[in-house]
């Protein structure tokens, strides 16, 4: 069936499946740091049939990688979904506007606009961070091409790309009464979904989501809870003390001290399938995004402990 | 006010290598007022350069004039006569890089090399210590950001942040650097004003691409410029 048919924005897996009220659940792969195929097609392996799209990871942390639409396309060749992530940091309008079009005509149909990590943090940090617009200004950007076939500049697009268009929202950082207002800008700005930073302060973001409703946001946005598990105690300090805008509670850290050596990773597993589990039943929750960081290999035993799957597969 | 760091003395050694008689052009405003190209600073330069040199039995004569402003004909015009009568063969400007192309442009047969690395629009922290304030845009937004600058003070220049890397008041780069947005957001909190940045900035275009030219209303470009 035809996009039109269904009303739909871009006809992407990821949106039949929220559209249609089930519980989405998405992975995450980052590109390597190099030219080796084989590595993004192992990865993608443990991904397939157990997630409903899979964000590829543009330079993360700023560090160069794989470009994240080449490793998307790699993904469509696997019968994969990617959901192409974009930073402000790296190109200007010019760039980001035409790599938008060779995305979608080579099959890319879902994507995140975000601001990205600042240069300092990679391995090129005296690079100039471009930020030539934001990820507010590149979530109107990619609407005004969908929707109005309009290149920002105002002439017109043909064929214009039809993308389900997605970002990020960080419920920890400050201040968190500005979150939510962040969240309705980025939703009139035309974001279609939105995939929250890691949640491990569960008290926080059920604060989040309740304001959120109140506002009647998450009607008119889908919200997929991230969710990260934690490999190790020392993992989760780092995420804890070095991390940016990551709330992690002590409690949680004393969760997997409490555990003998040897099982802390399953009781990180079993955190985050807790944390599913309630995310399920969560009013104004529409699914997870599950960031296993150099993980991906757990991804099968995660989705299957946290009960997703199968996953829907619309026509 | 303008604000630059002196280069580093090797640095400035090096680009000042085989030139004999050399003439230190110093700057009264900014420079000198952030201690960084002013007479005092000069004459210290001067006294670095002539030691060294002399150390490499290579000596230098290095004269130093400190003038108004470099960024004024009328000040240079002040260094026409002596240029002309001593001969020097190389400049070396303490100015911002305003001041430097200009004293360049008046001189253009005399190299002329630069002796700091202009670091922007900086207001006076306190004495010695000076933080910057504005990217000379052209498109102030200043009245819808509570007077804080995201342009500058944002690391990642954003017009509706703040990003998801906002740590507890401070930017993600750093935890002495504060979070524009964040500040932004608490001014305007509390003038009870944040509906103006409810609203999305859009993208706009930037004013900074090609070189500014000013004319303010009333004015109009000479003809000729002596």
């Amino acid at each position: 069936m035809s996009i039109q048919e269904n009303n739909l924005k871009s006809g992407s897996n990821l949106e039949k499946i929220l559209k249609s009220g089930q519980f989405a659940f998405t992975g995450e792969l980052g590109p390597p740091r190099g030219t080796d195929v084989k590595e993004v097609i192992e990865k993608a392996q443990f991904l397939k049939d157990n997630v409903d799209s899979v964000n590829i990871t543009d330079n993360q942390t700023a560090v160069v990688r794989m470009a994240s639409w080449a490793a998307s396309l790699l993904l469509v060749r696997e019968g994969l979904e990617p959901n192409y992530q974009m930073v402000c940091r790296d190109r200007n309008r010019l760039a980001m506007q035409a790599d938008i079009l060779g995305a979608y005509a080579l099959g890319i149909r879902n994507m995140l606009c975000l601001s990205g990590d600042h240069c300092q943090f990679g391995d090129h940090p005296d690079a100039k961070g471009v930020f030539d617009i934001d990820s507010m200004q590149l979530i109107a950007m990619v609407k005004q091409m969908r929707d109005d076939a309009k290149f920002l500049g105002g002439a017109d697009i043909h064929h214009p790309p039809k993308i389900f268009i997605g970002a990020a929202s960080n419920p920890f950082a400050d201040p968190f009464e500005w979150r939510v207002q962040r969240l309705a800008k980025k939703i009139e700005a035309g974001v279609d979904f939105i995939q929250t930073q890691c949640i491990y302060n569960m008290e926080k973001f059920r604060k989040f989501i309740h304001i959120a409703n109140e506002e009647g946001l998450t009607e008119k946005v889908y919200i997929l809870a991230g969710v990260t598990p934690f490999k190790s105690i020392g993992m989760a300090k780092y995420m804890k003390s070095k991390v940016p805008g990551m709330d992690v509670p002590d409690e949680i850290i004393k969760r997997l001290q409490g555990v003998e050596k040897g099982k802390v990773a399953q009781e990180g597993i079993n955190f985050a399938c807790e944390q599913i589990e309630e995310f399920k039943t969560m009013k104004g929750v529409h699914g997870v995004h599950l960031m296993a960081i150099e993980w991906e290999h757990k991804v099968p035993e995660i989705a299957a402990q946290a009960k997703v799957l199968p996953r829907p597969k619309p026509e | 006010m303008i604000v630059a760091k002196r280069k580093p003395f090797e640095e400035i050694k090096e680009m000042l290598k085989g030139y004999k008689k050399v003439l230190n052009v110093g700057c009264g405003t900014c420079v000198s007022v952030c201690l960084a190209g002013g007479e005092k600073e000069v004459a210290i330069l001067n006294a670095e350069l002539d030691m060294a040199r002399r150390l490499e039995d290579d000596p230098i004569e290095i004269h130093g004039q400190t003038i108004e402003r470099q960024c004024d004909r009328e000040y240079l015009a002040e260094l026409d006569d002596m240029i002309k009568k001593e001969n020097f063969d190389a400049l070396l400007s303490m100015a911002c890089g305003v001041g430097i192309q200009f004293l360049a442009e008046r001189f253009p047969e005399i190299p002329t090399f630069p002796g700091v690395d202009t670091t922007g629009l900086a207001v006076n922290q306190a004495v010695g210590w000076y933080e910057e304030r504005c990217r000379s845009c052209s498109q102030c937004v200043l009245g819808i950001t509570g007077g804080i600058c995201p342009i500058t003070m944002c690391a990642k220049g954003l017009l509706n942040g703040p990003c998801g890397g906002t740590n507890k008041g401070s930017c993600e780069i750093s935890a002495d650097q504060p979070c524009a947005w964040f500040k932004i957001h608490e001014r305007l909190s509390a003038q009870g004003r944040l509906d103006s940045i409810r609203k999305i900035n859009l993208a706009r275009g930037w004013k900074d691409q090609i070189p500014r030219n000013l004319i303010q209303p009333g004015y109009k470009k000479p003809e000729k410029v002596s």
